[in-house]
């Protein structure tokens, strides 16, 4: 397993920074799955992260000067490591006035990414920052649950408004509810809702437009006035909101009509979103295994920061 | 006592307190014939920071009214801070700051004269103390090395402000290397991020020591000098003495800023194993003698079942000096505790408690060597009297 990469550029280093930064915000530790053409940023969901999920890509050539890496094997050409995010964030952040940045795949004792920055210096002498951000390699046999995600179809999918809008907003509802109440149909209409014994507060986005639909069917058969509801829990949806720095390029919000399943076995409960390839996980190998299929819905977000696509999928309340 | 510090000096007495107020809680303030001197010590006795701004410093400096003998004094360091909490506000507004102590009052006023016309007055509550003085002696660091602040200060850019401790040394191509220090847990699966950050012999000013020596020390108590260096635009010089080289117990490693008008030391406890082990470092003797890095959580015991694990602490004057200072050889910390910056119990008995079973790490009660009752020197100490070591093993 190998993995060396190079950044020269200013611009693709901020660009990178930013989106590490912008995980850490969303996940404390995540997956990071390296490809011969992509680099991900992976969540997959479990219990201790809520439920949430994030699937984030990157194309390495938009990025990377140098990039060589080799999977553990031919066929199976990728690595995946799990590392906790804020390490890589910091480590970057470093790199601020950096001639060049490498990234390798080292083993000092123990699995590590050193992030080594070169960095400018007024003196004709050179500086070097290393940062050992301590890894651990996935297994094979873990990969399935780290696959990219397949999109059922959604009630409704709305472009969002502004993040930063829609962040100050939900920050105060957060004060008074913990419960927040989505509403979005197909004439570009979309409210945030917290309704209390005493309070009911309803905030409304007009004209915001949505996405083509991905059938012809879909479409007809739906009334655009009518709003598809969603409960989520606040608090994951200001995470989400407060991990956004920038405004991105496009940002789309779905309800996905999604089923849970709950493998409980050994004490262990984890709830698989329509991840594809999910079908049997790590619940699977333990006998005694218990299904409960639970219809439930979820809130999915698809955004595009230049050329860095986010997925994140937060579960309903039910 | 009575000296007036006027216009941008205000601002640095102010940062020194600042500085000085990252290491101890109480400041021990006396006035010498040198000039006035501010120091204090930190609760485990293993950082020690003082200041000496010259007469010169001063607009008007009167160490002791004649006929009196000078007065010291110790101030809650809370309480002198205070005075200078903001030191923006310092700066544009206070235009004399006067310092005055007699022996009548039972207070040290610091009287703030600003713009408009507007005067404050603290009246801080003091006690009267034993002289705080730490043995050392800068010219007997093998090891030197000197950098303008700026330098440091971009040197511990990249490590976290939460960062505790630092490993300082020379690695190869005699760069000077600053690493973060871990301490190994042995039950923690979740390792911590390593930073480290290289910097080229040309930057420094001066660079006397080898290849391979290091030393570790605590970060947050050190960026208190640094910071002070920093905005008054000083070198910043760093002596030190590797374990294993020329001595064969570790010693605190002094670092210091001088101008025409103050000088200032910190010195700082130093740990026993002092690893640069990477491929930076080539120095094949320091592989022998620091253990490796897998074991780090053994081998522990056996460096320090040889060593007085009872006196870690900065050596103290403890005596007047008729009697000839008791110094003891400033000895690191043990690994097994927690260093510097977490304050241990502080009492203030000397005498020695019968040492513990040697292999196990020291009791976490510090004790201080240094306060007896001090007959109080007629004139001012004649300088830092050289530590005694004692005899190396083998080496003397």
């Amino acid at each position: 397993m190998k993995f060396r990469a190079k950044i020269v550029d200013a611009a693709c280093l901020n660009h990178f920074t930013r989106v590490s930064t912008m995980i850490a915000k969303l996940a404390k530790t995540c997956t990071l799955r390296i490809s011969p053409e992509k680099l991900n940023f992976v969540l997959s969901d479990r219990v201790a992260s809520g439920g949430v999920s994030m699937w984030c890509e990157l194309e390495q050539e938009n990025f990377f000067s140098e990039f060589q890496m080799e999977g553990i094997s031919a066929e199976n050409n990728a690595i995946y490591l799990d590392l906790t995010a804020e390490n890589l964030s910091r480590a970057l952040k470093t790199a601020q006035n950096a001639r060049a940045l490498k990234i390798k795949l080292t083993n000092k004792h123990f699995p590590c990414l050193t992030v080594s920055i070169e960095l400018l210096s007024v003196s004709s002498s050179s500086r070097v920052v290393t940062h050992d951000i301590p890894v651990k390699v996935i297994p094979r046999k873990l990969w399935k649950d780290l696959q990219e995600p397949t999109i059922p179809d959604s009630d409704v999918s709305i472009y969002l408004p502004v993040l930063k809008t829609m962040k100050s907003i939900v920050e105060k509802m957060k004060n008074i509810s913990n419960h927040l109440i989505m509403e979005a149909n197909l004439s570009g209409e979309l409210n945030l809702k917290i309704e209390t014994e005493l309070v009911c507060i309803t905030t409304h986005f007009k004209d915001l437009g949505n996405p083509p639909p991905a059938s012809e069917d879909a479409s007809q058969e739906r009334p655009p006035e009518q709003m598809a509801e969603v409960h989520v829990d606040i608090r994951k949806l200001l995470q989400f909101l407060a991990g956004q720095q920038v405004n991105p390029t496009r940002a789309v919000c779905r309800q996905l009509k999604g089923s849970h399943t709950f493998h409980r076995g050994a004490g262990r409960l984890s709830a698989r979103p329509p991840w594809s390839g999910a079908q049997d996980g790590p619940g699977a190998h333990l006998t005694g295994t218990e299904n409960y299929l639970v219809s439930n819905k979820i809130v999915h977000f698809d955004l595009l920061h230049e050329d860095v696509s986010l997925q994140y999928f937060i579960p309903a309340l039910s | 006592m009575k000296c007036l510090v006027t216009g941008g000096n205000v601002k640095v007495l102010g940062k020194a307190v600042h500085s000085l107020s990252r290491i101890g809680d109480e400041l021990y303030l006396e006035p010498l014939e040198d000039g006035l001197s501010l120091r204090t010590v930190n609760s485990s006795r293993s950082a020690y920071a003082c200041f000496l701004f010259a007469p010169l410093f001063f607009q008007q400096y009167q160490a002791a009214t004649s006929g009196q003998e000078a007065l010291r004094c110790k101030i809650l360091m809370k309480s002198f801070l205070a005075v200078f909490r903001s030191l923006a506000t310092v700066e544009k507004t206070v235009e004399k700051c006067c310092i005055s102590l007699n022996g009548r009052s039972s207070c040290l006023v610091v009287q703030l004269h600003c713009k408009y016309g507007v005067r404050k007055t603290h009246n801080l509550s003091f006690q009267d103390c034993e002289s705080l003085q730490a043995v050392f002696d800068p010219a007997l660091c093998p090891h030197v090395l000197r950098a303008p602040a700026r330098v440091l200060g971009e040197a511990v850019l990249p490590f976290p402000p939460a960062l505790a401790e630092v490993t300082l040394g020379i690695g190869c191509g005699r760069r000077v290397i600053l690493r973060s220090y871990q301490e190994e847990e042995a039950d923690s699966t979740v390792k911590a991020m390593v930073t480290e950050m290289s910097i080229g012999e040309e930057d420094f000013q001066q660079l006397q020591a080898q290849e391979g020596v290091a030393i570790t020390f605590c970060l947050k108590e050190f960026r208190g000098l640094l910071s002070f260096a920093e905005s008054a635009n000083l070198s910043l010089s760093v002596h030190f003495d590797a374990p294993g080289r020329t001595c064969h117990l570790p010693r605190p490693a002094i670092f210091a800023v001088k101008d025409s008008l103050l000088d200032g030391h910190f010195v700082l406890a130093t740990l026993s194993e002092s690893d640069l082990h990477s491929p930076a470092l080539c120095s094949p003797e320091l592989h022998r003698l620091a253990p490796p890095l897998q074991a780090h959580s053994t081998p522990h015991l056996d460096d320090f079942a040889s060593d007085d694990i009872d006196s870690y602490m900065i050596a103290m004057e403890t005596t007047a000096d008729s009697e000839g200072s008791r110094a003891v050889p400033s000895i690191p910390l043990s690994p097994g505790l927690r260093p510097p910056c977490s304050p241990g119990p502080f009492s203030e008995d000397h005498e020695a408690e019968p040492s513990t079973e040697p292999g196990t790490p020291p009791p976490k009660k510090f004790r201080s060597l240094f306060f007896g009752s001090i007959l109080a020197p007629v004139h001012s100490p004649p300088g830092p009297s050289p530590v005694l070591a004692e005899d190396s093993e083998g080496e003397g």
